[in-house]
């Protein structure tokens, strides 16, 4: 293995230690940030390692096979901007997780919230990291909903509720259509993986499919990073607790639709669809940002536009188009990321240490806190990009871009006049941020005396301000060479020429910086009118309201379109399923090329049936008794019974036309279903009432006879037509691969025996289930048959004691032979297993269910969980031989007396089957029949019970 | 004629079921999902064709019938077995929380009363 394998590790480890956060939380709260931190540090230290041993070899992928047909694979890229990101994302949130440790007050649960960090740094950092195009749009998945968790962290407060199912519901949408933006490129590409797409620029930017997939992957991009007109999650996504929004709109969550700009930018940038879209989206967002930042009143609201803002003015730089354009937008990634965060940390401690972060009543607080003040001060002039902080130079670079391109977008002085007023706006909100926090006047009834904070909550803010003035001040010692890497993975090639200087000489970009830094101060001074007509003019437009009436449309659409098909009644429900069948049934075969060959079927077919008269006169004779079951049903014993006569004939038919292990099954499940219904009889009404109108009931008919008889054409439109089997293969096979003569059970033991695993365990749930719904539950039972008979009060006959004890040994006898037959003439484990269980059951009938439990002790759960774990074991015993789940091998034996015998591996599994339909069949039918002993008479239930549904009934018919 | 015979028969069990299931109480609706079972369990069946004295045993015959559709349905009975208990056990329970056995679930305040268990909550 090579050493760069251990990608996925940095990927997983977050992942991996989310449940110990949580658990460690439960024996002290703080063990959870211990957790998160070491978790942190140990992926942060073998990241770098990593980047230390191949940093020089960049870009390198791994990439393991996974689901090879959808063409996803299980891969890990380090190149220089997966590089960065993941290096932010990792210091960042080490930063944050020291941070959240002094934040999070005693009342917050610290493992869910170190939980749901980490699983959120492990998803961000599978989006950076991918090689494969779906694994990344699965991590991107798992952003949004471990941000969902994250940002609805406060589950008991509504605006975190509702905050948390905004960014859900727009970034969840604009997962799906990333989805299909991605699928679309693998589509003309013919490779997911990462490294192939990025070197098919050219192909990709010719095709016919490129605007659909440029659309898709950008409504991707700018719903997670906030663009417009997607841009109105964010402000509310505030509602998180303030290191989550520190961690999530600085460095993480948003930047990942830019680093998906950045990533496909040599795959999809450059065309003018490109630079139209982008980069409008990129300025709108930008300016509207910039300045709705400037009259909000609470300190997150104000740092959630501006960064907002910030998104715009980086998705703007990419829209160019221009690999110089590109690096100064990573430069701005980077600086953003910095700065931002220590405002949120520094917003953060204010609300922490007052109990607001309401702007209109902070002020002055540089008394109160000089350090803190101090960090916000400076983090703030990089935000608004004064000189000597690490934002004036990217925002240099902003401005000679936007001067370089500006000739082919509009008129040459609009462009940088747009990007000008931008700038004087971030410098009016940064100096507000400023000003009415930490100076001026403080209102006198904060809910807190101010104070400084811990200072390990001030450590990590004093790292970031220390190296946002680091870079400001010598950025091509400090950052030049990360830069350069980055902008090389961005570019996949060499970077084009560019100097980092505090200094470029007198030009126009330092004139429209200084046209900002002037222009914004004299905003701020004049903000008293402005606020004025801002709050008459635009202060009331909200994105949210169309998208709460969207919703709130879609919301009563669906809720109209499920009463048209479920408004609570079963009838409903059956007529618009059985009528959708019989609509679709009626189309086919109404559609003229359909109808030729169902024709020609049912002409063609007649001549070759030959007639047998036996079997049609059987026939005849179930279709008489499910008549008569249908007709008389309301007498509920007599209905069963001729129902019984339907079940027995279906037996018969399986016997004659070549089927005898169905015949076998059919005949003894009917056995345990009449046991079964005769006993649930025993608790219900013994006659149904008439509650529908004659009416009603011809509509049913009508509807019942339209479907029989679409289902009777349907039939024999395909049986009398010739066809080819595919089950050539298993009679072929069924000796040499199976050891057994008996196809069928070959098939279900061994060629199929996975999904008879899976049937077996389904049987078994249902016992299960059963047993749990029938624990502790009173019913009202009659004590009269119908006719006011009473029932006869020997509960245990002699007669039928004395020869279910004779025939038990016979039956058990005659189980086994037929189990052990079963892989070569017709028999197995389902079969062998009811017949055991009938035998059984007729014990308890006869003996009654005490006396037969003290002589038999049948532990039947024992014998249900038995059954299941044979047939498992026999699964997996094949995988210890080195071979797929449930092989099955076989051997011959030469035992004296006996001779020649096969023992199949299957027979082992058929075991499992066996005991798994004893346990389920005893547990059924013996928990039905205890019910007895909790049964309620009471003769005026049934009058109650008749009268009140009918009057019910009368009312619905009424409605 | 057996194909249309045994055509016949599985429109009639399908029809007959749907008739039942489209009752209003619960016993008639366990009859007909039974009735119905046994329709499409014949239906699978009649996939690998009708053909007699052929079983699918090695060497018992030379042209054996189709045994893949036996195989589904052999399974088939018997889930439809644990699915009939389980829907009847479930009626059965709505008859104990609701006071009758009505497939809509409506519920009756002076059944609990005579089953002296009106203190318990309504499931």
């Amino acid at each position: 293995m090579q050493a760069i394998e251990l990608l996925a590790i940095v990927v997983l480890l977050p992942f991996l230690a989310a449940p110990f956060a949580a658990w460690g939380a439960r024996f002290n709260r703080f063990a959870a940030a211990w957790v998160a931190g070491g978790a942190t540090l140990a992926a942060l230290a073998l990241f770098a390692a990593l980047v230390y041993a191949y940093g020089d070899v960049m870009p390198v992928a791994t990439s393991h096979a996974w689901i090879e047909s959808a063409g996803l694979s299980f891969g890990f890229r380090l190149d220089g901007l997966s590089m960065m990101f993941a290096g932010l994302i990792l210091v960042i949130g080490l930063l944050i997780v020291i941070y959240a440790r002094y934040y999070l007050s005693p009342s917050d649960s610290m493992g869910r919230f170190f939980a749901y960090l980490l699983m959120f740094m492990g998803a961000m950092l599978g989006v950076v990291l991918a090689e494969n195009l779906i694994n990344l749009v699965i991590f991107w998945e798992l952003t949004s909903l471990a941000s969902f968790l994250l940002i609805s962290y406060w589950q008991h407060r509504k605006e975190a509720r509702y905050g948390a199912r905004l960014a859900l519901a727009i970034t969840g949408a604009g997962g799906l259509a990333l989805l299909g933006g991605v699928l679309i490129l693998g589509h003309i590409v013919g490779s997911y993986e990462l490294s192939d797409v990025l070197a098919a620029g050219d192909l990709i930017k010719n095709h016919d499919l490129y605007a659909p997939a440029l659309i898709l992957i950008l409504l991707g991009v700018f719903t997670k990073s906030a663009q417009f007109p997607f841009h109105f999650w964010l402000p509310n996504a505030m509602a998180a607790p303030t290191p989550v929004s520190a961690y999530l709109h600085s460095a993480t969550m948003v930047k990942a639709g830019i680093f998906l700009l950045a990533r496909f930018f040599p795959a999809l940038a450059g065309t003018d669809l490109w630079v139209g879209i982008v980069s409008t989206a990129g300025l709108i967002t930008f300016l509207l940002g910039a300045y709705t930042a400037l009259f909000r009143h609470d300190l997150k609201g104000l740092l959630a536009y501006s960064t907002i803002s910030h998104l715009g003015l980086i998705t703007l730089l990419f829209g160019f188009g221009t690999p110089l354009a590109a690096v100064a937008g990573i430069f701005h990634i980077l600086n953003h990321a910095t700065f931002k965060a220590s405002l949120f940390m520094v917003a953060g401690i204010v609300d922490h240490e007052t109990g607001t972060r309401d702007m209109r009543r902070l002020g002055g607080l540089i008394k109160f806190m000089p350090h803190t003040a101090a960090l916000g001060i400076i983090a703030a002039m990089a935000m608004a990009g004064v000189p000597l902080f690490n934002g004036f130079l990217s925002k240099e670079m902003f401005f000679t871009e936007s001067m370089r391109v500006a000739g082919s977008m509009g008129p040459v002085w609009l462009l940088p006049i747009l990007v000008s007023l931008g700038g004087l706006l971030s410098v009016a909100y940064s100096l507000r941020f400023v000003h009415d926090t930490f100076f001026g006047k403080l209102d006198g009834d904060l809910p807190k005396t101010p104070h400084e904070p811990p200072g390990m909550m001030k450590r990590p803010v004093d790292l970031l301000v220390i190296l946002s003035l680091a870079v400001g001040i010598l950025p091509a010692l400090v950052i030049g060479p990360l830069l350069h890497v980055a902008v090389t993975g961005v570019l996949q090639g060499e970077p084009p020429y560019y100097k980092l200087a505090l200094w470029h000489g007198f030009n126009l970009p330092l004139l429209m910086s200084a046209v900002a830094l002037g222009g914004g101060v004299v905003l701020y001074l004049l903000r008293r009118p402005v606020f004025r007509w801002h709050g008459r003019s635009l202060a009331h437009l909200d994105a949210r309201v169309p998208y709460n009436r969207l919703m709130e449309l879609l919301m009563r659409s669906g809720a109209g379109a499920t009463a048209l098909i479920d408004n609570g009644r079963l009838g409903r429900l059956v007529i618009v399923t059985l009528g959708f069948a019989l609509g679709a049934g009626l189309l086919g075969y109404l559609l003229p090329q359909t109808l030729a060959p169902v024709r020609n079927a049912i002409e063609h077919a007649s001549a070759a049936d030959s007639g047998d008269w036996v079997t049609v006169f059987a026939i005849a004779l179930i279709v008489l008794a499910t008549l008569v079951t249908t007709v008389w049903h309301r007498q509920r014993l007599f209905a069963l019974i001729t129902m019984s006569v339907v079940g027995l004939g279906v037996a018969m038919l399986f016997a004659r036309f070549s089927a005898p292990d169905l015949a076998m099954t059919q005949l003894s499940v009917e056995v345990v279903t009449m046991i079964l219904l005769l006993l649930a009889l025993f608790y219900l009404p013994q006659q149904s009432r008439a509650l529908s109108s004659p009416a009603r009931r011809w509509r049913d008919a009508g509807i019942a006879t339209a479907l029989g008889a679409g289902i009777a054409a349907f039939t024999y439109a395909i049986i009398s037509r010739p066809f080819e089997s595919i089950s050539g293969y298993f009679l072929e096979q069924s000796v040499p691969g199976g050891g057994g003569h008996n196809v069928v059970n070959v098939i279900l033991v061994d060629f199929r025996g996975y999904d008879t695993f899976g049937e077996i365990t389904v049987l078994a749930l249902a016992g299960l289930g059963i047993f749990a719904m029938l624990k502790g539950l009173s019913l009202p039972a009659s004590r009269r048959d119908p006719f006011g008979r009473p029932w006869s009060d020997d509960p245990h006959p002699l007669l039928l004691r004395t020869f279910t004890q004779i025939l038990l040994p016979l039956t058990l006898l005659f189980g086994i032979y037929v189990f052990l037959r079963g892989h070569n003439q017709p028999g197995g484990g389902f079969i062998a297993g009811l017949i055991v269980a009938s035998a059984l059951i007729a014990q308890y009938m006869a003996n009654g269910i005490e006396t037969a439990e003290r002589k038999l002790r049948l532990p039947i759960h024992g014998i249900l969980g038995a059954g299941l774990l044979i047939a498992l074991g026999t699964g997996l015993t094949s995988m210890v031989f080195g071979v797929p789940f449930l092989t099955s091998a076989f051997t011959h034996l030469d035992l004296p007396v006996i001779g020649d015998i096969e023992i199949a591996s299957a027979i082992a599994f058929d075991l499992g089957v066996f005991l798994v339909v004893v346990g389920s069949t005893m547990l059924i039918l013996l928990n039905l029949g205890r019910l007895t002993d909790h049964a309620v008479d009471h003769p005026d239930y049934t009058a109650i019970e008749s009268s009140h549904t009918d009057a019910g009934t009368r009312r619905e018919a009424d409605a | 004629m057996t194909n249309i015979a045994l055509s016949l028969l599985i429109g009639m069990l399908t029809g007959a079921g749907v008739y039942l299931v489209l009752r209003a109480q619960t016993f008639p609706v366990v009859l007909g999902l039974t009735l119905m079972s046994y329709g499409v369990n014949l239906f699978l069946f009649a996939m690998g064709r009708l053909k007699t004295a052929a079983p699918a045993v090695v060497g018992a015959v030379e042209h054996p019938t189709d045994p893949l559709p036996q195989a589904l349905v052999l399974t088939a009975i018997v889930i439809a077995f644990a699915m009939t208990a389980f829907v009847i056990v479930l009626a059965l329970k709505a008859r104990a929380a609701l006071g009758n056995d009505h497939v809509d679930g409506v519920h009756i305040p002076q059944a609990d009363r005579l089953l002296d268990r009106s203190e318990e909550p309504r499931a």
